[in-house]
C-alpha cells in the first residue's frame, strides 16, 4: 500500500471572471522513502495541488478527487479534527517563503517548542532539549545561541533552516517542499538539498520536492512530474524523462537549459502558458507545440504510457531496460 | 590601434556609513572593494557572487546612480571623475542604461507602455510626437511587442513582456552599455530563453556592451565573454569565461560551480562542500575574507589579505594559488 495515493485531483476556484481549474485531474502515488519532484512553470498548479493535499485552499476552491488517501487513512472522508492530527504531523509542508511562515513575533524555541507540544503534549519548556537537537541537525551552528533569536535576526537560509527544524520536529512520514530554495544563494541551496535528501535517507521520510529549476531535480529527485496549466502531462523516472522525454513540452523544457545549448540562440518555447481567458481547445500545449496537428487543435488528448499527449515522442531504443535497473 | 574600451573601471570602491545606534560610532562598510575592467562594444562582463557580495553596488556606480568612494571609472572615452560632473552624467546617461529584475517593480504601474517608452525621449531629446511615436514603435517590434501594446499597462503583461518593456526602455535612447541586474532571475526556463535570444540579437545587431549580473552559471557561461567572480564585496576571480568555467583557480569560484546543480543525471560528481554562510559584511574576516569557508585554507590566510593577480589565464586573489 502506497504512502500518499492521490487519484485525478482538481481544483476550481470560483473567480470575478467565473471558475479557474488550476488544477485538471492530477494523480500522485508515494511509497516512505520516495522523492518525488513536481516541476513546471509559474501558474501550472503545483503549489494549489499540495494545498489541497494540507487542506489549507481558501473557502473559494472546490476540491474533487477520485481518491486521496495517506497511510491508508481516506483524507476525503475525514472530519476536520481526524484531518489535523495529521496534517503537521505526518504531512508537513515547508513554504515558499520562509517568512511568511515563521511568525515574526516569537523567538526560533517558541515555534519550535509549540509545535512539539501541540503534538506530543506535555509542558513547551520542556522541549528545550529536543530543539536544540533539531537545529543541530538542520546545519546551524551553536544553536543553543540562536534559541532566542527571532526570525529577522536570521539570514535567509538561516530562516530556511529554522522553517526545516520546525517542520521536521514531528518525524513527519511525508515533507512537502515548495520550492526550498529559491531565494537562496546557490551554496546554501546545496547545503539545504543535502539536508532534506539526508532526512529523507535516515528517516525513511517521502519528499515531494515543488520547483522550476530542472537542475535542482535532476540531482536529487528519483521521479518527476511535469505540470503544465493544472495538468500533468508526464510522469516518469528522473534518468528517464532527463535521457527521453516523450511530452513535446518535456523536450521544449529541457532544451531550452542553457546547458543544453549547442549554439548561441537558445531553443525558446514561442508564446506563453495558457491564461484563464485563452486556454485553447484541444491540447493546453498546442499553440506552442512544434508537433502539433489538427487533432491536437480539437481534442484533448489522454493520458497513455503517463503522458499527456495525442503524439508521444518515440521510446528510444534501450532506455526500458535502463529505467527498470532504477525503478 | 586597439578600439576605445566602453568602460574602463580602475580599483572601484565603495563605502555605506552604516549607524549602528545613538551611543556607537558609525561604521563603514565596504559594499565594493577594488573592482577593475575593461569592457568593449559587444561584449558581455557578467558579474557573480552570492547575495550581498555587491554586485547592485557595481550596477550603481557604473550606471552613476552613485558615485564611487574612491577609484576611476570612465565611460566611452570620459573620465567621470573630471572636473564638470553634472555635464559628464548629463551627456553620458544616454550612453550607458540599466534593466533591473523586477519587471513589475521597475515599471511605473499607471502608465501606459507607450508613455513609459516616450518618457526618456521626451527628457533627453528634440524629436516630436510623431518621431517619438515612430521610435516607440520600432523598438517595441524589436522585442517582440506588438504596436496594438501600446496602450496597454503593465499589469496586463506577463512576466517575460514586461521584462522586453524594460529592455525597451533601457534602448530607446540608443545607449552603448546596457547594465542588466539579474534580468532573467524572475522568469520562467521557457520564457528566460525567450528573453535571453533576444539580448543576444540585440547585442550582435547594435553593438551593444553589456555587464551581466547574475546568480545563475549556467545562465552566465551561456552568455558571457568575461567573468568576474566576488566575494564579500572583494573581486576573486576574473577572466575569460570560458577559462574561469573550465578551470576554475580561486577555492570560492571552485565551490560555487561545484555547488551549481547540473540538468543531467549523472550523479557522480563530487561537491566541495561550503559550510557556514556568509560573513556579516561590517565585521568582515581578517586576512583573506573567504578563510573560514575556504577547505584550502592555511594559517596565513588568516592574517594576508590576497591580492588579485594575474595567474595563466585568469587574475585571482588567493594566497595559495599566487
Ligand atoms: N486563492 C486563489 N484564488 C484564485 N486563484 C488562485 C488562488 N491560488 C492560486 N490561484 C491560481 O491557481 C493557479 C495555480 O497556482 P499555483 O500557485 O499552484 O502555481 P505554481 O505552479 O505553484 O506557480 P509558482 O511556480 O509561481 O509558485 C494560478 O493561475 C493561480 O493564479
Ligand atoms: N545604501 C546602502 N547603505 C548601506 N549598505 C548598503 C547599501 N546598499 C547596499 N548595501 C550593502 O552593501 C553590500 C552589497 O550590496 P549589493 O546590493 O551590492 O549586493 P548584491 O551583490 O547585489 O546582492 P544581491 O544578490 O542580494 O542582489 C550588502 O552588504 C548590502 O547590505
Ligand atoms: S497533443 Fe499535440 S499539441 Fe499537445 S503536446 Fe502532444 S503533439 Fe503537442
Ligand atoms: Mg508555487
Ligand atoms: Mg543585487
Amino acid at each position: 500500500m502506497a504512502l500518499l495515493e492521490i487519484t485525478n485531483l482538481t481544483v476550481e476556484f470560483a473567480t470575478a471572471h467565473g471558475s479557474l481549474r488550476a488544477v485538471d485531474r492530477v494523480s500522485l502515488s508515494l511509497d516512505a522513502g520516495d522523492i518525488v519532484a513536481i516541476v513546471g512553470e509559474s501558474g501550472s498548479g503545483k503549489s494549489v495541488a499540495m494545498l489541497a493535499l494540507m487542506g489549507l485552499l481558501p473557502w473559494t476552491a472546490t476540491i474533487t478527487a477520485d481518491r486521496m488517501s495517506f497511510d491508508g487513512k481516506d483524507l476525503l472522508t475525514m472530519n476536520p479534527k481526524q484531518r489535523r492530527a495529521i496534517i503537521g504531523k505526518d504531512i508537513s509542508m515547508i513554504f515558499q517563503e520562509p517568512m511568511t511562515s515563521l511568525n515574526p513575533c516569537f523567538n526560533v524555541e517558541y515555534q519550535i517548542s509549540e509545535v512539539l507540544a501541540q503534538h506530543f503534549g506535555g509542558k513547551r519548556r520542556s522541549y528545550k532539549p529536543r530543539v536544540i537537537e533539531l537545529l543541530k541537525k538542520v546545519g546551524i551552528p551553536a544553536p543553543e545561541t540562536r534559541l532566542k533569536a527571532y526570525p529577522h535576526q536570521l539570514s535567509g537560509g538561516m530562516s530556511q533552516r529554522v522553517m526545516i527544524a520546525m517542520m521536521i520536529a514531528c518525524e513527519p512520514k511525508l515533507l512537502i517542499a515548495d520550492e526550498p530554495t529559491t531565494a537562496l544563494d546557490v551554496t546554501i541551496q546545496a547545503q539545504i538539498l543535502e539536508l532534506l535528501v539526508e532526512l529523507q535517507k535516515a528517516n525513511g521520510m517521502a519528499l515531494v520536492l515543488i520547483t522550476h529549476d530542472m537542475a535542482v531535480v535532476a540531482e536529487t529527485a528519483d521521479r518527476v512530474v511535469v505540470q503544465y496549466a493544472g495538468q500533468q502531462v508526464e510522469q516518469r523516472s528522473v534518468i528517464e524523462l532527463f535521457n527521453n522525454p516523450r511530452h513535446p513540452y518535456t523536450e521544449a523544457l529541457l532544451s531550452a537549459l542553457p546547458e543544453y545549448a549547442k549554439e548561441k540562440t537558445l531553443n525558446a518555447i514561442p508564446g506563453v502558458v495558457p491564461g484563464q481567458l485563452d486556454r485553447p481547445v484541444g491540447c493546453l500545449f498546442n499553440p506552442r507545440c512544434e508537433y502539433a496537428q489538427d487533432l491536437c487543435r480539437q481534442q484533448p488528448p489522454q493520458k497513455s504510457e503517463g503522458v499527456l499527449c495525442h503524439y508521444p515522442l518515440p521510446l528510444k531504443a534501450g532506455s526500458n531496460s535502463h529505467t527498470e535497473v532504477i525503478l | 590601434m586597439s578600439p576605445q574600451a566602453l568602460i574602463e573601471a580602475r580599483g572601484l570602491h565603495k563605502y555605506y556609513t552604516i549607524k549602528t545606534g545613538m551611543f556607537e560610532p558609525n561604521q563603514s562598510l565596504q559594499a565594493l572593494s577594488g573592482a577593475s575592467f575593461d569592457l568593449y562594444a559587444g561584449q558581455t562582463l557578467a558579474v557573480v557572487g552570492e547575495s550581498g557580495c555587491g554586485k547592485s553596488t557595481l550596477a550603481r556606480l557604473l550606471t552613476m546612480i552613485e558615485q564611487p568612494t574612491a577609484g576611476q571609472l570612465s565611460l566611452d572615452g570620459i573620465d567621470l571623475g573630471s572636473a564638470n560632473q553634472k555635464e559628464v552624467a548629463k551627456k553620458l546617461r544616454q550612453t550607458i542604461q540599466m534593466v533591473f529584475q523586477d519587471p513589475f517593480g521597475s515599471l511605473n504601474p499607471r502608465q501606459k507602455v507607450g508613455d513609459i517608452l516616450q518618457e526618456p525621449l521626451i527628457i533627453n531629446t528634440d524629436l516630436n510626437a510623431s518621431q517619438r511615436r515612430d521610435r516607440v514603435l520600432e523598438l517595441m517590434r524589436r522585442v517582440g511587442l506588438l504596436d496594438e501594446h501600446i496602450h496597454r499597462y503593465p499589469h496586463m503583461f506577463s512576466g517575460g513582456q514586461r521584462q522586453r518593456i524594460a529592455i525597451a526602455r533601457a534602448l530607446i535612447l540608443k545607449p552603448k552599455i546596457v547594465v542588466l541586474d539579474e534580468p532573467v532571475s524572475a522568469l520562467d526556463v521557457s520564457i528566460q530563453a525567450q528573453v535571453l535570444n533576444l539580448l543576444i540579437e540585440l547585442q550582435q545587431d547594435l553593438g551593444l556592451a553589456y555587464v551581466f549580473i547574475s546568480h545563475d552559471l549556467s545562465v552566465v557561461r551561456h552568455i558571457a565573454d568575461q567573468v568576474l567572480v566576488m566575494y564579500l564585496g572583494k573581486p576573486v576571480e576574473q577572466g575569460m569565461s570560458e577559462a574561469v568555467f573550465s578551470n576554475p583557480q580561486h577555492p570560492y569560484t571552485q565551490a560555487l560551480l561545484s555547488a551549481t546543480p547540473q540538468a543531467n543525471t549523472d550523479r557522480k560528481r563530487k561537491r566541495i562542500r561550503l559550510t557556514g554562510e556568509l560573513p556579516s559584511p561590517l565585521n568582515p574576516p581578517t586576512g583573506c575574507s573567504f578563510h573560514p569557508r575556504c577547505q584550502n585554507a592555511v594559517a596565513q590566510c588568516k592574517t594576508t589579505a590576497p591580492v588579485m593577480a594575474q595567474y595563466e589565464d585568469v587574475s585571482v586573489a588567493c594566497l595559495l594559488v599566487n
